[in-house]
């Protein structure tokens, strides 16, 4: 009796919690939807009375927005890979690799994570610029192809990873690189997808590296471009909440795919198997 | 003697055999020491010499950069030795946003981490549906920065907006969240949080979903309540998880801008004039590359202070599994 109370309340603290997190984006979809009296109005309405779909094709003839998603998914895609193998192979070489100067390159990297990317913006984009790399995909993806965080991230996983296996392994004869691929590697999908899942987004998310480096429109990514058409139609809301609402569409559904994959990873259970 | 003899030549030889067996063994160590640094080093390299481009050359050019005073278009001009700096700490300005950094870092991430931490605690069952609250909570992190700032700029509307209106229903007067000084770094806060909730709650309920079970059990076994077996038994192997999502979040902190440049552009009075986004004001509103760039060395100074405390403070206190 006392059990099935408290799984009630904890519904309860649960569903409250949700409802306040979702919120905003539950108004997005809301305010997406309704006709531009509506969407002006006070006081304003919780839900939609109106259902207005014509203002999501009224967005795509205002801002190329399939471009913006398209650029955004490409340079967050071909991120997410680049640094998923350069903090794997890096990790490794940290957590399970006997070398001369480790401790020197490792704080070497764990201070490259002490040094905020805004600090050296400046002179990057001064070298970006020099190369001819404003407004293409190398300009948005090179600069951000390794990362100290993921490799620390990666790095305490694979510490955490039994050593009788490592011992096993050698005694059968596995080299560093086979012991590496396939060993270590399947064993740490969850931290492997949960750095894929983070990097992902942060390109996602980055705003302040393509708003300086990219120009043209077509070259434009999400984050830019969601605030442009804030700029653009300050007075019609519902036309700024269609496009967002396109815009974290996609992610959205990423998360439903990403989420299975993270649970998946984890209840795998690399370290309790 | 001849017995003596041949033990003693058995000895000789027995010992010089055991001497070339270790000159061979250290030999082959030698060799498998050099493949593994080799090895090692490849590993690495990719990480290396991408860092040396975009992190260390930058690093040093940034210091070069501060030392001088440059033409809009990015080239040197002149050497100004400290001047740059100078100018900045003799401005309020400066200094107000160092302020105006330092509490939105103390505002967004005790709050930040706690809130998740309870959620992940509380989600860390296995009642049914507790995949949906997972997928809710996790929400917020796959919102970019962007358009979670164009959402709330608008719930922050002074008349139209949703957050106004349903304190209007409680009968509370209208908050000037973007509008107002006072206001203004708080709400920013409010819309960070949220937006950071996402990712400081997959991190720690992944954290808590690496605690095997069997301890669990075994607390349970013991007559352990569910708040003796989180203080005693998930806090102290979630530590290194904290610890992690605390430098994570002070680092994130300090780095914010876009929210600031849709929500505020630093106003009203520069009271959400957080540090990243002077830097991008002088450098590339102004094209003063100098002090832009001193600005950056001085953001570097801080969060390097930052980060070496918690290091020393913290981990001390960390325990490792």
């Amino acid at each position: 009796m006392k059990r099935h109370l408290n799984s009630t309340l904890l519904y309860v603290l649960l569903t409250i919690a949700a409802a306040l997190i979702l919120y905003p984006v539950i108004y997005t979809f809301f305010m997406a939807v309704m006709s531009p009296e509506e969407a002006s109005a006070y006081p304003p309405s919780f839900f939609p009375h109106s259902f207005h779909m014509a203002n999501f094709t009224e967005v795509f003839e205002i801002v190329p927005i399939a471009a913006f998603i398209g650029n955004t998914f490409l340079i967050s895609g071909l991120t997410m890979i680049g640094q998923l193998i350069t903090a794997s192979l890096a990790a490794y070489a940290f957590a399970k690799m006997e070398f001369k100067g480790k401790n020197f390159i490792f704080s070497m990297f764990v201070a490259t994570m002490m040094i905020p990317w805004e600090v050296t913006i400046i002179p990057n984009y001064l070298t970006v610029r020099s190369w001819n790399w404003l407004d293409t995909y190398q300009g948005l993806t090179v600069p951000f192809l390794a990362t100290a965080f993921g490799t620390f991230l990666l790095r305490q996983f694979f510490l955490q990873l039994p050593k009788e296996l490592f011992e096993a392994a050698r005694m059968d004869g596995c080299g560093h690189i086979r012991y590496f691929l396939f060993h270590v590697l399947p064993l740490s999908r969850p931290a492997l997808g949960t750095l894929a899942v983070y990097s992902f987004l942060n390109m996602y998310n980055s705003y302040l590296w393509p708003l300086l480096i990219t120009n043209s429109e077509n070259m434009r990514t999400v984050q830019i471009g969601i605030s442009m058409l804030e700029f653009q139609e300050s007075t019609s809301w519902n036309l700024v909440f269609a496009g967002t609402a396109l815009v974290i569409l996609p992610s959205l559904l990423l998360l439903i795919f990403g989420l299975k994959q993270l649970v998946r990873g984890m209840a795998a259970g690399a370290l309790k198997g | 003697m001849g017995e003596l003899n041949k033990s003693m030549g058995l000895g000789t030889r027995s010992q010089q055999q055991t001497s070339s067996k270790a000159r061979i063994r250290t030999g082959s160590l030698k060799i498998q020491r050099l493949r593994e640094n080799a090895l090692a080093y490849t590993f690495l390299a990719p990480s290396l010499i991408l860092f040396v481009i975009f992190m260390f050359y930058p690093m040093i050019k940034s210091v070069y950069l501060s030392l001088h005073s440059t033409d809009p278009a990015g080239n040197v001009a002149a050497y100004v030795g400290l001047d740059n700096f100078t100018t900045l700490f003799s401005s309020g300005l400066f200094l107000q946003g160092i302020k105006v950094t330092l509490l939105f870092a103390l505002l967004t991430v005790p709050v930040g981490i706690l809130l998740a931490l309870v959620l992940a605690a509380l989600t860390h069952s296995k009642l049914r549906g507790m995949r949906i609250f997972q997928f809710a909570f996790s929400l917020p992190m796959v919102l970019s920065v962007g358009s979670s700032a164009v959402i709330w700029k608008f719930l922050f509307h002074p008349t139209l907006g949703m957050l106004n209106y349903v304190l209007s229903l409680l009968h509370i007067n209208p908050v000037p969240w973007l509008t107002s000084p006072d206001w203004a770094l708080f709400s920013v806060a409010i819309m960070t949080i949220w937006m950071n909730l996402g990712f400081n709650y997959i991190i720690l309920s992944s954290g808590l979903q690496g605690i095997p079970d069997d301890m669990y059990e075994s607390a349970k076994m013991d007559g352990a309540g569910p708040l003796v077996t989180f203080w005693r038994i998930s806090m102290p192997l979630l530590s290194p998880t904290i610890f992690f999502v605390t430098v994570v979040s002070i680092i994130g902190a300090f780095q914010s801008f876009a929210q600031i440049n849709i929500l505020t552009k630093g106003g009203p009075v520069n009271s959400t004039n957080v540090f990243v986004y002077s830097i991008y004001q002088e450098a590339f509103v102004n094209f003063r590359f100098g002090t832009g760039s001193a600005q950056a060395i001085v953001l570097f100074a801080v969060i390097l202070l930052l980060t070496m405390i918690q290091f020393k403070w913290v981990e001390r206190k960390v325990h490792y599994q």
